[in-house]
């Protein structure tokens, strides 16, 4: 086949991806969206298996069946709970293939500069891509490999730490190594003297010792954050895996994959953007990991945490007119996303009001929450986003926080020197009435007291969310 | 411990203290429950249902209050009521403190504890104890309904086959729970309503129920009402000039005039003069809800109606949420119960009566041998202080200067950040190769068309454009591809390992992002 067709799917992908990513700005719309994205990635696909240079094709063919058989397997059978660990776990594969495939282009420089001008010109493909390459080509080329294996090892070690502490096999406490960022800023001195050496020598053993190190920092940076800051890490994780893709883009002198690997990594940086101003915190701040230190004594919380049971909840929402539902990480804990939806189904019913409040950080990954009630069929229509609901909790009767609390504590407009504060917050407690189902009286991931608790309007609704749920919808016909 | 309801011996009340609704709750608490035989008939509540309930029923007044060591009811107590008391006992109940010496005294003899009912304060965790705004909400509805029945028209206006029947005008003076309840009821029976109030800042409430509130042409430093708990208090005589002035403009318009305009310890404001009497319409009815106090009006009579000479009717009834004994009864008796689990937060059966709390300390007047009235004030601001003035708006100058600066702000960043980025790429094409450079636009171009299409994301569909962003960045399978017919051993070892985790993670990104876009429904 003629180069030319490659060049023009490789532009129809790109285009279709395009489409594909921008398609999601509506629910119905990225329906449709999806598709194009499969269709680009079947067409890249294709075109390069009949594409110049690509060898083995029944090889690849039988691989990636097998990938897909695999990849299908995950995908049918996981549940949307889970899916902060499977989005981690796949940048880990992306982050590991950018590394071998970063390798690869070093492995074929060195076999193309070892030969002569005659063998040279019988290549084709890629070696014959790297054949043509002067001195300055040749270095730019060695930076761009190792930049592509670089964050490819910092993806892969950091998403694999982040899978085990969003599945729960790694403590989700943040734990430095003594040493702390001194450690990281070794680690990455030393990646830049590696990547010296290695320009000047050529050799494959800085090489080694720069994804050493690349793999030492994802390690010790992902273990140094907290659970709950999980959404920023794996939305960063999102934007390396692009980024890598793009830096071996470069290595391979391939447009789409550039393209293609700017397309995800600006898409990651956003979402990590997002991420950060939801929290009120520097990107840099959740990267080095923990909450800074408070400016002065945190305000006293006055006032005694009530408790009440599921009949006087059950009472109050038979009253209610309109009711907010809060959900946060320990819904998804819980596995009460279900029976949230059955008991917003049997409200609905009554013709009461009822809607979601989503905080952007609720849950471990962006847009985690609206997942979990799609999954239990809550419309989405009645699940809004914190600025379109924050205004209208003072005209409402009942808000219920299910398994949240950083994400709804006053202190952080309250009290300037909470450690929170200034953070965009869901100003759940202007409700008339709220109800807060909670495990025990601690307090949350951060740390911080929440004063929402003590409110006189706010009633503590202790024990599991699902068990709770389950003894309230026996109450609520 | 066992609380008991006798019957109420005042004549004509038919309330009764307790219900089998509260006495269930109440025994839920620990309590045990007696009741005076026949002391819910009036409210229609007979002896068998209280049995059902669970409660003792006690032949005579004396044998319960012997029997109990909590004694709620309803009025005011008589002496011989007092007289059963002992040390020890509990009374719940209206007690009006502030004119009943003599019973205070004799309850502090006795040693008796009393909660006036009527004491309690106006703090929002109270609220479900507040057994004045509860008569009161009756006593409004009632007012409408009295007047109504008095009342020879419709309230709402009609156009019928038989002609045009005008909408009744109704003015209501003082906007108190028991005005706003009156309100309520009057809109919605169609009737066009006025109300007016001494405090402004009840205004909000009143158009909220529907009514169009009345403002005086006048300029006077209101005082905040939240500096006398959320109640009027009395109005300087320019004021009142002002008010009578504009309620005799109103006069001869309005229909039906409802008056419930109190001032705490005090007797009621004359509202409605005898001169407006007499410019309304015959067939008007006013309906005085101050009548116990002495009236807004000085031709009511208490607990009678009467009819004036150009035929507008006066009622002066008193006992509003007796006539309506089983809707008070069932609300006094919540009253009285959620003032009981105040006073029982161990759920034990057992009276903690703690003087440390706001409420209760605010609603007992007696306490072990002590006349504990009136009361401290209470720590917390019984409703919201008045905002202060907002500070001046921006002149119309001031806002376009202020969008100028920042308009040039932005340009400024925005040129700055274009003159940085075009600096930069310039210095890179330098030094950097042809073929480099062919890639770089491509990849700036397209860092640059992300950053355009993601913005446009919804933020529900977060998670979906993880999954989807995942499954394309497996675009490196290209690379792998590309690689793996190599000669190399190795390389194509490797290649084949990045070909398999792509295959992986294209199959599961596409189809895990279908699977969580298709649960995705509207309602």
């Amino acid at each position: 086949m003629e180069f030319g067709f490659t060049t023009a799917a490789y532009v129809v992908a790109a285009v279709l991806f395009i489409l594909s990513l921008g398609g999601l700005s509506g629910q119905e719309s990225a329906k449709r969206a999806v598709w194009y994205g499969i269709v680009g990635m079947a067409l890249a696909v294709f075109a390069t298996l009949i594409g110049p240079g690509a060898g083995l094709w029944w090889l690849s063919v039988v691989l990636i069946a097998a990938g897909g058989l695999i990849g299908y397997q995950l995908a049918s059978k996981v549940e949307m709970t889970q899916m902060p660990e499977l989005v981690a776990g796949m940048h880990a594969l992306v982050g590991l293939a950018a590394v071998f495939v970063g390798f690869n282009a070093h492995f074929e420089l060195i076999n193309v500069m070892g030969m002569d001008a005659a063998e040279k010109k019988s290549l084709d493909g890629f070696a014959a891509l790297l054949a043509k390459k002067d001195a300055v080509e040749i270095n730019i080329l060695r930076v761009e490999a190792a930049l592509g294996i670089w964050i490819g090892a910092v993806t892969f070690t950091g998403s694999v730490i982040a899978y085990g502490k969003l599945s729960g096999r790694v403590t989700s406490a943040a734990t430095k190594l003594p040493g702390g960022h001194i450690l990281n800023a070794a680690a990455a001195a030393i990646s830049v003297i590696a990547l010296i050496m290695y320009l000047n020598s050529g050799n494959v053993l800085p090489l080694y010792i720069l994804t050493l190190m690349a793999l030492f920092i994802g390690y010790h940076l992902i273990m140094g954050i907290g659970g709950a800051d999980m959404p920023v890490v794996v939305s960063m994780l999102n934007s390396y895996s692009g980024w890598a893709a793009a830096a071996i883009g470069f290595s391979l002198g391939n447009d789409l994959l550039i393209v293609v690997g700017a397309l995800v990594g600006s898409s990651g940086a956003i979402l990590s953007y997002i991420m950060c101003k939801a929290m009120n915190r520097s990107f840099v701040s959740v990267i080095l990991g923990g909450f800074g230190g408070a400016a002065g004594p945190a305000m006293e919380v006055e006032g005694e945490q009530i408790a009440i049971d599921a009949e006087g909840v059950a009472t109050a929402l038979d009253e209610a007119d309109s009711v907010i539902i809060i959900p946060g990480y320990g819904m998804a804990v819980a596995q009460a996303q279900q029976n949230v939806a059955e008991l917003t189904r049997r409200l609905r019913a009554k013709g009461k009001e009822v809607r979601f409040a989503i905080h952007p950080v609720a849950g471990r990954l962006p847009g985690h929450m609206n997942v979990l009630l799609a999954e239990a069929k809550v419309p989405y229509d009645i699940v809004m986003e914190m600025d379109e609901i924050n205004d209208d909790f003072p005209e409402t009767d009942v808000a219920i926080v299910i398994g949240s609390n950083d994400i709804v504590n006053p202190a952080a407009q309250e009290d300037p020197n909470s450690p929170i504060a200034g953070m965009p917050v869901l100003e759940c407690w202007k409700a008339k009435q709220v109800f807060v189902s909670k495990r025990g009286q601690g307090t949350g991931y951060s740390g911080i007291e929440n004063p929402l608790f003590y409110k006189e309007n706010t009633r503590m609704f202790y024990g599991d969310a699902k068990a709770s749920l389950d003894t309230l919808l026996t109450m609520i016909q | 411990m066992k609380i008991g309801t006798p019957k109420e011996i005042f004549a004509g009340e038919s309330r009764v203290a307790m219900t089998p609704a509260s006495a269930l709750q109440l025994i839920k608490l620990g309590y045990e429950c007696a009741i005076e035989k026949g002391a819910g008939v009036a409210a229609g509540f007979s002896d068998d249902s209280y049995k059902e309930a669970g409660v003792e029923v006690i032949g005579t007044a004396a044998a319960l209050w012997k029997a109990c060591d909590i004694v709620a009811k309803v009025r005011q107590p008589e002496e011989v009521e007092l007289k059963r008391l002992t040390k020890g006992k509990t009374l719940i109940s209206f007690f009006n403190p502030a004119s009943n010496e003599d019973g205070m005294e004799m309850a502090k003899s006795k040693g008796a504890n009393v909660i006036a009912m009527e004491m309690v304060p106006r703090i929002s965790r109270a609220q479900k104890m507040d057994a004045l705004s509860s008569m009161a909400n009756i006593a409004g509805y009632r007012a409408v309904i009295e007047a109504g029945n008095n009342f020879g028209r419709f309230f709402t206006g009609q156009i019928t086959a038989a002609g045009k029947v005008p909408p009744a005008k109704v003015l209501v003076v003082g906007a108190g729970v028991a005005g706003l309840a009156a309100i309520g009821t009057s809109t919605s029976l169609g009737a066009i309503t006025y109300a007016f109030d001494v405090r402004p800042e009840v205004a909000e409430q009143v158009e909220s129920m529907g009514a169009e509130f009345v403002y005086l042409d006048f300029e006077e430093e209101q005082q905040d009402g939240a500096a006398t708990g959320g109640y009027a208090s009395v109005s300087s005589p320019e004021f009142r000039e002002a008010q009578l002035a504009k309620f005799r403009e109103l006069a001869p318009e309005v229909d039906i005039v409802i008056t419930t305009a109190l001032i705490p310890n005090r007797e009621a404001p004359e509202l409605w003069t005898e001169d407006m009497v007499q410019a309304m319409k015959p067939g008007s009815v006013i309906v005085d809800l101050a009548a116990e106090k002495g009236g807004n009006c000085k031709l009511t009579v208490a607990d009678e109606k009467i009819v004036t000479d150009n035929g507008v009717t006066i009622i002066g009834y008193t006992d509003f949420p007796s006539r309506m004994a089983a809707q008070s009864s069932t609300l006094y008796a919540t009253n009285i119960r959620h003032m009981m689990a105040d006073l029982t937060p161990e759920k034990d059966g057992q009276v903690n009566h703690d003087m440390e709390d706001d409420v209760i300390r605010g609603a007992t007047v007696t306490f072990e041998g002590e006349i504990t009235f009136p009361p401290p004030p209470p720590k917390v601001a019984a409703i919201a202080a008045q905002k202060k003035p907002e500070v001046k708006e921006k002149t119309s100058e001031e806002i376009k200067a202020e969008e100028a600066a920042a308009f040039k702000a932005q340009t400024r960043q925005q040129v700055t950040l274009l003159v940085v980025g075009g600096a930069l790429m310039l210095g890179v094409g330098l030094v950097a190769p042809a073929s480099f450079m062919q890639h770089f636009i491509v990849f700036v171009l397209a860092v640059f068309v992300g950053f355009q299409v993601i913005w446009n994301v919804s933020h529900s569909l977060h998670t979906p454009l993880m999954a989807v962003t995942n499954a394309i960045s497996s675009i490196i399978i290209l690379g792998a591809l590309m690689q793996i017919g190599s000669s190399s051993g190795l390389v194509i070892i490797l290649a084949a390992a990045s070909v398999f985790m792509a295959g992986i993670n294209i199959f599961g990104g596409f189809l895990v992002t279908r699977r969580m876009l298709a649960m995705f429904q509207k309602s």
